[in-house]
């Protein structure tokens, strides 16, 4: 890392406006039995440096969320309100050509499944360097040189032999080590991480996640954390931000959301997980299964598993945000 | 120890005794060469009683599921043998294999792939009972019972599994392995791949069938919160190899083997210290090249020159637990388990 990037990284993290705004984003599937309201309002606000986790499980809409900001939707999908606001600037109004220069160079993703986001039949290096040479207008020798740096940057032992290897000659840890070092080349303001351990094994599930902070730590990104699993990503994190049924329905720091949760939903999924060294004779269940954002229930789209629902909770659209503690949101009506 | 340790006054019913399933992998023209031999169990003993549920953890590819599928007979041990209530699998007559497929069950990771798509689920349910012989009319009363044992209506007989979410399809396999009683089932990842928030529905369930029936479940999982709240006793797993065997809170509380402590301390949530905290480096090597000695050794951060040389045997300490590692019984004495350690090979630290 030279001074100039450095510098960069501390001016990053010095600035008070926020990198990225999202306002009432909502995001729907148009399909033949009907719309699918994946993204159904979600608002969050992140700061340069910040780490946010976005935690919820399959269908909650976290990840067309994260797609929606790099607008990169699968077919059948549009953004039909909101804004995202990237530095400012309303991503939702650029050009497609505009769009693919913010994405190459000030935003990144890692995605779930490694072996699925490299190409095999390219080598690691030339995987790394593709974007850089088109992107930040480097020789193709120097980001070859640059793309070493990288695998250097990411634990990669002796990454000048590695630079020319192929993904199959990897091992999964690697690999996924391997795709980051691609995603943070061109030192993203924004690195989003779609559960990037999903597919590791637990020990090196650790090792990974402590490799995304150092690199966070070097590079003054800011990171968005996709995860289902609350335990594992929950210390890493400045925020949080937990989805269901397409709404944010808490957001706060992290400490006051894992200890004080104010949402019925984030306290019960905290209780219903086992915790080592914890003696829990039976765990929280949490009755029925996951809405279907095709079908989405009336008012909150919780209150149907939730033991405290009330009626209110059932008429009407969703809760409004509420403040429940300082910084802490929640859509639900008990804070009212 | 509490009361729902193991019982230890139950019958023993699968026995392994130095089970060993070597692998062997060809390459070259019509496989005439032979490219190595994956130890993927590799002398491996233990006992599971009545009422115990027993819990192999491990990494991916330390041989978790082939122990399981050798004790399914879906494999036969390459050496050493299975026993179910004292009688070798290996010798077994044909009308005893097919009275053991009765009584040892299995549900799947995957509940997507484990239902056949196209056959309702009261048939999927019905089809153990089929095969052993159960007239009809009994049978519909059984899988009716079965149903209702997971909190299932009797109604959903007649749908598919596509109509279901995934923690009601994993009920549709629990309650196929139940409708023959059996005394044993096999739970290979039952939760891991479904959401969340019914994750503990079915932890649950299984907790109180094993309650009602006293039926022992074998438990193969990498999450060990989770095997640490279902399980009286763990075999931890590393290359094949049984590297600790013991009860379970202990072994989650006071790990013996360098490995299960790194293991315990990459599962402890944050925020709390485990009580040795060892840092895991490095990935698992390849199940071609294991490593000489203990395989643990290259990421290993008390390894000593010993390791590399001999292969450390299961033997028991001093609690009754037993532990494959050199640093027993007299090494261990003078580690100071909170004191940070170093990373023991570069190598290791690296890549694998």
């Amino acid at each position: 890392m030279t001074t100039e990037q450095a510098l960069a990284s501390d001016l990053r993290r010095s600035s008070t406006a926020p990198l990225l705004e999202v306002q009432d984003l909502q995001t729907h599937f148009f399909t033949r039995r009907g719309v699918v309201r994946a993204v159904n309002g979600v608002s969050f606000n992140l700061m340069p440096g910040e780490t946010l986790g976005l935690v919820g499980e399959s269908g909650s809409g976290k990840t067309i969320t994260c797609l929606s900001l790099l607008r990169l939707l699968p077919r059948g999908a549009r953004i039909v309100g909101g804004q995202v606001l990237f530095q400012g600037e309303n991503t939702l109004e650029l050009s497609e050509k505009e769009m693919e220069r913010l994405r190459g160079v000030r935003m990144g993703m890692i995605l779930q499944n490694s072996m699925a986001a490299l190409d095999p039949v390219f080598s690691i290096g030339t995987q790394i360097a593709e974007p850089l040479a088109v992107h930040s207008g480097l020789s193709w020798k120097a980001a070859m040189e640059r793309s070493i740096d990288l695998l250097r940057m990411v634990k990669i032992t002796a990454p000048h032999l590695r630079v020319r290897n192929y993904p199959h000659e990897m091992s999964g840890g690697m690999r996924q080590r391997a795709s980051s070092a691609a995603s943070i080349g061109p030192y993203p303001d924004l690195l989003i991480a779609d559960e990037p351990t999903t597919a590791l094994d637990v020990t090196t599930q650790r090792q990974y996640l402590e490799l995304l902070k150092e690199l966070q730590q070097q590079t003054g990104m800011a990171l968005i954390f996709i995860t289902h699993d609350i335990s594992i990503v929950g210390n890493l994190c400045d925020n949080l931000a937990v989805f269901y049924g397409g709404l944010v329905v808490e957001y706060g720091p992290k400490d006051q959301v894992l200890n004080h949760p104010t949402h019925p939903y984030t306290e019960a999924l905290l209780e219903a997980l086992p915790v080592l060294g914890e003696k829990r004779e039976r765990l929280r269940t949490i009755q029925g299964d996951p809405p279907n954002a095709g079908n989405l229930p009336g008012g909150c789209p919780f209150h149907p598993r939730c033991d405290k629902a009330m009626d209110r909770c059932s008429e009407g659209g969703p809760p409004p945000i509420f403040n429940a503690r300082n910084l802490q949101r929640t859509r639900c009506w008990l804070v009212e | 120890m509490i009361d729902s340790s193991a019982p230890t006054a139950g019958d023993v019913i699968i026995e392994s005794r130095n089970a060993v399933k070597h692998f062997v992998i060809k390459t070259g023209l019509m496989n005439s060469r032979t490219a190595g031999v994956v130890r993927a169990v590799d002398d491996v003993s233990f006992t599971i009683h009545e009422g115990e549920t027993f819990a192999l953890v491990g990494e991916s590819g330390c041989g978790k599921s082939t122990m399981a599928n050798l004790i399914l007979k879906l494999l036969d041990p390459t050496s050493g043998e299975i026993l179910y209530r004292g009688a070798s699998l290996a010798d077994m007559p044909s009308q005893d294999v097919k009275n053991y497929r009765r009584n040892v069950q299995a549900v799947l990771q995957d509940p997507y792939g484990a239902l056949n798509p196209r056959m309702r689920v009261g048939h999927i349910i019905g089809e153990p009972l089929e095969v052993h012989g159960v007239g009809r009319d009994d049978r519909e009363e059984r899988v009716t019972a079965a149903l209702q044992s997971v909190g299932l209506p009797p109604w959903v007989q007649s749908q598919f599994p596509h109509e279901f979410s995934g923690g009601q399809r994993q009920r549709i396999g629990v309650a196929r392995a139940l409708t023959l009683n059996p005394d044993l089932i096999v739970l290979d990842e039952p939760v891991s791949s479904l959401d969340v928030s019914i994750r503990s529905q079915v932890l649950n369930l299984l907790k109180d069938i094993q309650d009602e029936r006293g039926i022992s479940y074998i438990l193969i999982s990498h999450d060990l919160a989770s095997v640490e709240h279902m399980s009286h006793t763990i075999g931890v797993m590393y290359l094949g190899k049984l590297v600790e065997l013991g009860d379970a809170e202990l072994t989650c509380s006071q790990p013996q083997h360098p490995y299960t402590a790194s293991l315990v301390a990459a599962a402890t949530p944050p925020g709390t210290t485990p009580n040795w905290p060892i840092p895991i480096v490095g990935e698992v090597p390849s199940a071609l090249e294991t490593p000489s000695g203990c395989s643990f050794h290259p990421r290993c951060p008390y390894a000593m020159p010993v390791c590399s040389r001999e292969t450390p045997e299961l033997a028991p300490t001093e609690d009754g637990r037993m532990v494959a590692c050199h640093l027993y019984p007299d090494e261990i004495r003078n580690i100071d388990k909170q004191a940070p350690v170093a990373i023991a090979s570069t190598a290791a630290a690296g890549n694998v």
